[in-house]
């Protein structure tokens, strides 16, 4: 059904081409050889019926993002100069979705890929597509944007046949020149675009392209990105400079509670360069001339400002008994199912707990924002993940209507999820309306983003399962305890931007809701893959946050992905069984088996081979949300019993995302996870005490570095004829429990607490 | 009080006025309006705000303007451009080594001053001069990889 082979994708962009202006400039002047040299991993086709997917829907209906973004020119111009505009409402943090959807675009209008501009997100224009998240901008942002470029060409060709009396069945389109079979002649989309061309509702019942005639989706397309951020060009909002710009920086409370008793900001007022101070409530901000004059005047104000510090935080050590003790849980069975008369009987029953801490975001680059009024509109030019719900909150706190914020997408540092990118937003249009309007450049000092950023969730999880006399798992319950994975902007009932929790008249988030399965949010792949005859799952959501968190990338699916995994692993243990194998015979999908016998096949994988107390190697399977992509990995560590350190030597990893849009970018997509699952899983964990978050620079929150790195290899199931699924976070899950299968292999040791640091591996040893 | 400072950067002359303990990163890019090099913590930790003083990398988030004197300072800029990009960033092109990428600088900084003196390094030797740059986007193994196709010269 497949055959494997080394792709080398067909470099389109010729040398002299600029196909993006602004802040994505051109790849150029490197050859074709060297880019297929450098294409990774090995891909393997295989065939099945197709299906509609990719901006295919029922007769009458449209695409999800098109349904609430009907006008066509808000999704894509077609210009006289031969170029076309594509305005989506998706953004990039260095995911490749940008160019993953110019691909989608130049494809489904028949145009070269160089003509593609893409341009950034902003509410006075683009559609509005809320978040860039959850691994969906090519499955939901590229099918509504699919569908737009073909009801374009379905407008372009109607046109076209019109003038040259010829049927539309008779046109052919290559590169936007249209010939007919009929007759001499041709015209371009370019001379037959106008502007008001597309000035109205995308219609229902557009026909799309067959799948057989793409020629640009399926290649390994260059980032459009990458260029400008290797040789200093202005590709982040870091690097945007407006005339007048000033500088501002913010001076947090030195914890979540803490109150201001004393302020003098007399000294700091007469410091060189300083423009203004701001206090509302216990929001404490400064303008300046020079960012370092602001960043002397911040430390001033630090020093200047006195707190109290109430104790309000649980123990960072007894986490697990906090969640468990909350008075205010909601119990939920997110997925039941009884056992059926022709069950076998359980012999054993086994239990495990296990836990995961609080995790940053940690983004490189401190989150930034620059805002400014504009003809009187409030302009901020962000990174945020989703402008016109973050517009929304802004709108709110700067009691201004919505008509006169505008939000523009500018690069930052990559997110993760949320991270501070949107309060920064907030603090840097408080600090410009503190300063009459004019253009204020706020970044976040390092300690800013540790303390102040929300965090993945805590979690804390049980597992009991019932196994037959053959090792077969009978009964599965599991109970997880976690707070929101989703405490985004633009929520109803509260304003969830940090700054505006601070001000004199303070503002409340959101009430905490969960966010239904099977996306899901705390209870993220919560629910096993496998087929069990019995199983009970159990999501205690609770709304009290001690800690501030929010959206995490894979949000609750990395500590139920390592329970679910460390589990499996020790109930194949218990049964004897190769875990290979006790997941495959506890799976139907083909795809999920696939995935694991790839990846099996490519470590070479041997049943029954003996951990030597150092080496050992485990695996894991996922598939996320469990509606898209499938991964397996496969971990091979070495356990240094002097240092007590764990060294991932390798990870083997397997994925099926269906249709493959740019392979090289989801390779780099997975390669990127994998490298952070595992830096997640050996090494990383917020601290605070009962007062404050102490984890406030690299040191006090260590990551993965280039002396810990594992080698990667990828094996990409392709999957042409079926819908491309959502794949940035997918690899992250089966990280942890693939590392801590591989432990116990080596040693005969479970480790069922994340991170594995040193202090865990000792302890297990002992 | 401000000061006049004479500076060689990229190979021109500039003259800043700035407090002379101001860490060189910021007349880098506010005065002389460079984007490479990048404020990442302050601290020293991460490297994303690397540049060659007289060759070798330094941090320059901690480094004070007062303390580059005649030294020649040279950014990402100062290495090659879009139109005609050093081997390294062909190199970092060409394995398409970046995701969000604002730590490339640093990478790429570092990885100039080390292959200056190991002109052939190993894998391993290159990820032991990279090993105080912290990439968090997990792209590691491709940046590797590219600083060894600049090495081989390919």
């Amino acid at each position: 059904m497949c055959g494997s082979f080394v792709r080398c994708s067909a470099l389109r962009t010729g040398p002299d081409v600029n196909p993006h202006s602004g802040t994505l400039p051109s790849p150029r002047d490197y050859s074709r050889r060297e880019f297929c040299q450098a294409a990774v991993g090995v891909v393997v086709f295989f065939s099945m019926n197709p299906g509609p997917f990719l901006g295919h829907v029922a007769p009458g209906q449209l695409p999800l993002d098109l349904e609430t973004n009907k006008r066509l020119d808000s999704w894509l111009r077609i210009n006289p100069d031969g170029t076309v505009e594509v305005f989506t409402g998706k953004v990039e943090y260095g995911q490749g979705a940008i160019t993953a959807l110019a691909q989608i675009a130049a494809d489904e209008l028949d145009v070269n890929f160089e003509r593609i501009r893409m341009r950034p997100a902003d509410t006075s224009h683009s559609p509005d597509e809320s978040y860039t998240a959850g691994s969906a901008s090519i499955e939901v942002g590229g099918g509504a944007l699919r569908y737009a470029a073909a009801d374009a060409r379905a407008t372009l060709l109607e046109m076209a046949a019109a003038k040259m009396r010829a049927p539309t069945g008779s046109l052919t389109v290559d590169d936007g020149v249209i010939t007919t079979s009929a007759a001499a002649g041709r015209v371009t989309y370019w001379e037959l675009a106008s502007k008001g061309l597309l000035a109205r509702d995308v219609r229902s019942g557009i026909p799309l392209k067959p799948n057989s005639s793409r020629h640009i989706v399926g290649t390994s397309v260059p980032r459009l990105d990458i260029p400008a951020k290797v040789t200093g060009g202005e590709a982040y909002v870091q690097d945007m400079r407006l005339p007048g710009m000033l500088f501002g920086r913010v001076v947090r409370p030195p914890s979540y509670g803490a109150q201001l008793t004393a302020f003098d900001d007399v000294s700091a007022k007469a410091m060189p360069g300083v423009v203004t101070v701001v206090r509302n409530g216990r929001f404490l901000g400064v303008v300046a001339r020079r960012e370092e004059q602001a960043i002397a005047a911040r430390a001033a104000l630090q020093r200047a400002a006195v707190w109290t510090m109430p104790t309000e935080l649980p123990d960072e050590a007894s986490i697990a008994a906090f969640f468990r003790n909350s008075a205010d849980a909601q119990v939920t069975t997110v997925s039941s199912r009884s056992p059926s008369v022709t069950a076998p009987m359980a012999v054993r029953t086994l239990r495990a707990t296990y836990s995961k801490p609080y995790l940053a975001h940690a983004s490189i680059g401190p989150s930034c924002a620059i805002a400014a009024v504009e003809d009187g509109v409030l302009t901020i030019w962000s990174h945020t993940q989703g402008a016109y719900p973050l517009r929304t909150d802004i709108a709110v706190v700067m009691g201004l209507p919505l008509g006169k914020v505008r939000i523009v997408h500018a690069q930052g540092s990559g997110c993760y999820g949320h991270n501070g990118a949107d309060d920064v937003a907030l603090d840097a249009a408080l600090l410009s309306r503190a300063a009459g309007g004019a253009p204020v450049k706020v970044q976040w000092m390092r300690d800013d983003e540790f303390a102040w950023e929300p965090f993945g969730g805590a979690m804390s999880i049980d597992v009991q399962a019932s196994v037959a006399a053959d090792g077969s798992i009978t009964d599965w319950q599991y109970d997880v305890w976690s707070n929101s994975f989703n405490m985004r902007p633009g929520q109803r009932g509260g304003v969830n931007l940090l700054a505006a929790w601070h001000l004199a008249q303070p503002f409340q988030h959101s009430p905490p809701r969960e966010i239904p399965l099977p996306s899901g949010g705390a209870d993220r792949n919560a629910v096993p893959y496998y087929d069990f005859p019995s199983q009970r799952i159990t999501e205690h959501f609770l709304p009290t946050m001690p800690v501030r968190v929010s959206a995490h990338r894979s949000l609750g699916a990395f500590g139920n992905v390592f329970a679910v995994e460390s589990f499996m692993d020790e109930l194949a243990h218990s049964a004897g069984a190769d875990p290979v194998e006790f997941r495959l015979r506890h799976l139907t999908d083909d795809r999920a088996k696939a995935v694991i016998r790839s990846v099996a096949d490519r470590a070479k994988w041997r049943s029954g081979a003996k951990g030597d107390g150092a080496r050992g190697r485990g695996i894991a399977f996922l598939r996320y949300e469990s509606t898209k992509t499938y991964v397996a990995v496969i971990a091979d560590i070495v356990v240094d019993r002097e240092s007590n350190a764990i060294r991932v030597e390798r990870i083997t990893a397997a994925a099926d995302s269906g249709l493959i849009i740019t392979p090289d970018g989801i390779s780099n997509q997975l390669e990127g996870a994998i490298i952070q699952g595992a830096s997640w899983a050996l090494k990383e964990r917020v601290r605070f005490d009962r007062q404050r978050v102490t984890s406030r620079d690299w040191n006090s929150y260590p990551i993965l570095t280039f002396s810990e790195l594992p080698e990667i290899d990828i094996v990409l199931l392709n999957r042409p004829d079926l819908p491309p699924l959502g794949a940035g976070e997918a690899a992250l899950p089966p990280v942890p429990a693939a590392i801590a299968n591989a432990f116990f292999h080596a040693t005969g040791r479970r480790l069922r607490d994340l991170p594995f640091d040193r202090d865990r591996v000792k302890a297990a040893l002992a | 009080m401000p000061q006049p400072f004479r500076l060689n950067v990229n190979g021109a002359e500039h003259t800043v006025t700035a407090e002379g303990d101001t860490p060189l990163l910021y007349v880098l890019r506010n005065d002389l309006g460079l984007n490479a090099p990048k404020f990442g913590c302050g601290l020293g930790q991460c490297g994303a705000c690397t540049a060659l003083l007289n060759g070798a990398a330094i941090r320059t988030c901690l480094f004070p303007v007062s303390g580059v004197g005649n030294a020649s300072v040279v950014t990402l800029e100062g290495l090659g451009t879009i139109e005609k990009p050093h081997a390294l960033q062909r190199a970092f092109i060409a394995e398409q080594a970046a995701q969000c990428g604002y730590c490339i600088n640093g990478m790429i900084m570092t990885a100039k001053a080390f292959l200056d003196h190991n002109p052939h390094p190993t894998a391993a030797a290159i990820r032991q001069a990279l090993a105080e740059n912290l990439c968090r986007c997990g792209t590691h193994v491709r940046i590797v990889r590219a600083v060894q196709r600049a090495a081989n010269g390919t």
